[in-house]
């Protein structure tokens, strides 16, 4: 997904000359061909995440769209002063991209993990967080964020991960992708986990559950419209993400509920706990030790299917 | 026209509208603000190519005041110049005025960054003075730091990078008076040797005394080559408070903010009697 995502940084940067990118210490050969045809438009600037997302600021008040690439801990907490008040106060056009969103890089170790990207830069006023699903859908993601206005943080996700979204999906900033139409049960996700949700979907309906999918690539802004929809229409939401229980994706939606004058539903979530995980592994291993596996989410997912099945019996 | 500029009456005026806002608004910061007056003076009327008419005009140059606790005198120096009418000066902090405790971005005529989170103006410069090199659009790029905010790391991440970049066109100016909030700079975190700090980050110094301001114009007028290689950087000798026998490095001044109409009076009076620079 991160290569994917370069390569759409160096192919929109063809065709509009305002288009800057800044790395920190990116690996060697890393946009080699963006650094030969457009020198005086690329960037490796050292291990200075202040710096850097300041500078990029600076470019963009001047009418650069500029994309700035490092590690996802490391751009938004790292500096993170430096994008509320040089991204998000200043509206300015700056697009992070985090790499190793979530628990992709769980070999690492906790001071590498980004379980709380999501929350913490959902905080920023003006801040758009987009965690597309797949290499596909982050290349639409980042063509969509050449004619965006204000401040971007991308949550890139492993490389290699199934893909779920197609063409015919578009990308639009704040507009969520429906994969199964809203049923009794209805999840709502973000990110990889999107793929396993509609895994679990097909599973539940061959037993008989209509379950809907619903794709927010867009934490925020959140499309309340599409969810007010959901909540009229679903007696169960459940929401999944690879981030803490504080602030993230779940926290979105119960947000939105807060202020929900329908009938009342049953809100459920599965997401990482408030806790550093103790696990290395793989990002699977960890994602299963917090019940975010398909098989997890179908269970519970089953569980809610036969709940407000009792109910409405 | 630096030898011209009459820096006693200007500095006067400045700081007798510093003391007339804090008064009405019971806040602010005088001494911070007092010790950039010549700096501010020297580079608006000698240096600075602006168009106040068009305050984005993409060929004007750049100036951030990275230590925005000083922008009480960046805001009297922008309504004289006329980038606002001096009435807004005296809503300072009011519910509906647009001068803050800090400098906004898209809210101050002139104002090209928003300050007040400090360590962030220099780095904004830079991208500001690398843009100025891939449009090829020769403007130039002024910061003001304080002494005290080069404790921040980020200062010499941006040092590094501006001296990287080769950026000529890219001017710091330290305002150096010697003290921060708590105590002296030399008790709170010592910056000396600083200049050597600098030169070491491949910044071409120099260094003057604001007593003197016409010292700051010539050096930016005349000694300064904007096509260097090198990005410059101006250590400014300054008087926290200065202006004033009383307020001069008196650190009680650095958060006073309350004035009685006497102290108003007193004050205004010492500006107008004594002056600065000396």
């Amino acid at each position: 997904m991160r290569k994917r995502c370069l390569e759409t940084v160096y192919k929109i940067a063809k065709e509009d000359k305002s288009v800057i990118f800044i790395g920190s210490d990116l690996g060697k050969g890393t946009l080699d061909e963006f650094k030969e045809d457009f020198p005086d438009r690329f960037f490796m600037e050292g291990i200075s995440e202040q710096h850097v997302v300041s500078m990029a600021a600076g470019l963009a008040l001047e009418g650069k769209k500029v994309y700035v690439n490092t590690i996802a801990t490391f751009i938004t907490r790292r500096c993170f002063d430096q994008n509320v008040i040089d991204l998000g106060l200043a509206k300015s056009n700056v697009r992070l991209i985090g790499n190793g969103g979530g628990l992709v890089y769980a070999p690492l170790g906790p001071t590498h993990l980004a379980i709380e990207d999501i929350s913490i830069m959902r905080s920023i006023p003006n801040m758009t967080v987009l965690v597309p699903s797949d290499a596909d859908e982050m290349e639409r993601a980042v063509k969509a964020s050449q004619s965006y206005e204000g401040p971007i943080y991308f949550r890139v996700a492993k490389g290699g991960d199934p893909v779920i979204s197609h063409p015919e999906n578009g990308f639009e900033i704040g507009k969520g992708i429906t994969y199964r139409p809203p049923g009794p049960v209805t999840i709502v996700s973000t990110g990889i986990l999107t793929k396993r949700a509609a895994e679990v979907s097909d599973r539940l309906k061959a037993e008989g559950h209509e379950v809907g999918v619903v794709h927010l690539h867009t934490i925020k802004p959140l499309d309340t419209k599409l969810l007010k929809n959901i909540f009229d229409r679903s007696k169960a939401v459940l929401t999944i993400e690879e981030n803490t229980t504080i602030g993230g994706l779940s926290s979105a939606v119960a947000d939105l509920y807060t202020e929900w004058d329908g009938d009342p539903l049953i809100l459920k979530r599965i997401a990482l706990r408030d806790e550093f995980p103790e696990k290395y592994g793989s990002q699977n291993d960890i994602l299963k030790h917090y019940d975010l596996d398909t098989e997890s989410i179908y269970e519970k997912t089953k569980g809610l299917c036969a709940k407000v099945e009792r109910k409405s019996l | 026209m630096s030898n011209i500029t009459d820096y006693t009456s200007l500095g006067k005026e400045v700081r007798k509208d510093i003391v007339e806002i804090v008064s009405r608004a019971g806040r602010g910061h005088i001494a911070s603000a007092f010790s950039l007056v010549e700096i501010l003076n020297v580079l608006y009327e000698d240096v600075l190519k602006i168009n106040t008419k068009d305050p984005l005009d993409p060929t004007r140059d750049r100036y951030i005041l990275s230590k925005g606790h000083g922008c009480l005198a960046l805001y009297s120096v922008l309504a004289r110049k006329g980038y606002f009418k001096k009435d807004h000066l005296y809503k300072f902090c009011s519910f509906d005025g647009i001068l803050g405790g800090h400098p906004e971005r898209d809210r101050v005529p002139g104002v090209e960054a928003s300050t007040g989170s400090l360590g962030h103006g220099m780095s904004l410069g830079v991208g500001m003075a690398l843009n100025s090199k891939i449009d090829k659009n020769p403007y130039r790029v002024f910061v003001t730091i304080g002494d005290g905010e080069s404790n921040e790391g980020s200062t010499w991440e941006a040092a590094l990078s501006a001296s990287k970049h080769k950026l000529g066109n890219f001017v710091v100016l330290i305002d150096y008076n010697k003290y921060q909030s708590y105590d002296k700079v030399s008790e709170v975190l010592n910056l000396e040797p600083y200049a050597d700090k600098w030169t070491s980050f491949g910044f071409d110094v120099h260094e003057a005394d604001m007593d003197h301001p016409e010292i700051l114009s010539q050096i930016l007028t005349k000694k300064i080559n904007y096509n260097d290689e090198k990005p410059h950087l101006i250590i400014c000798h300054t008087i926290k408070g200065k202006g004033i026998s009383f307020t001069e490095n008196n650190l009680d001044w650095h958060h006073k903010s309350r004035l009685k109409p006497e102290e108003t009076k007193a004050l205004i009076d010492a500006i107008m009697n004594e002056g600065a620079p000396s």
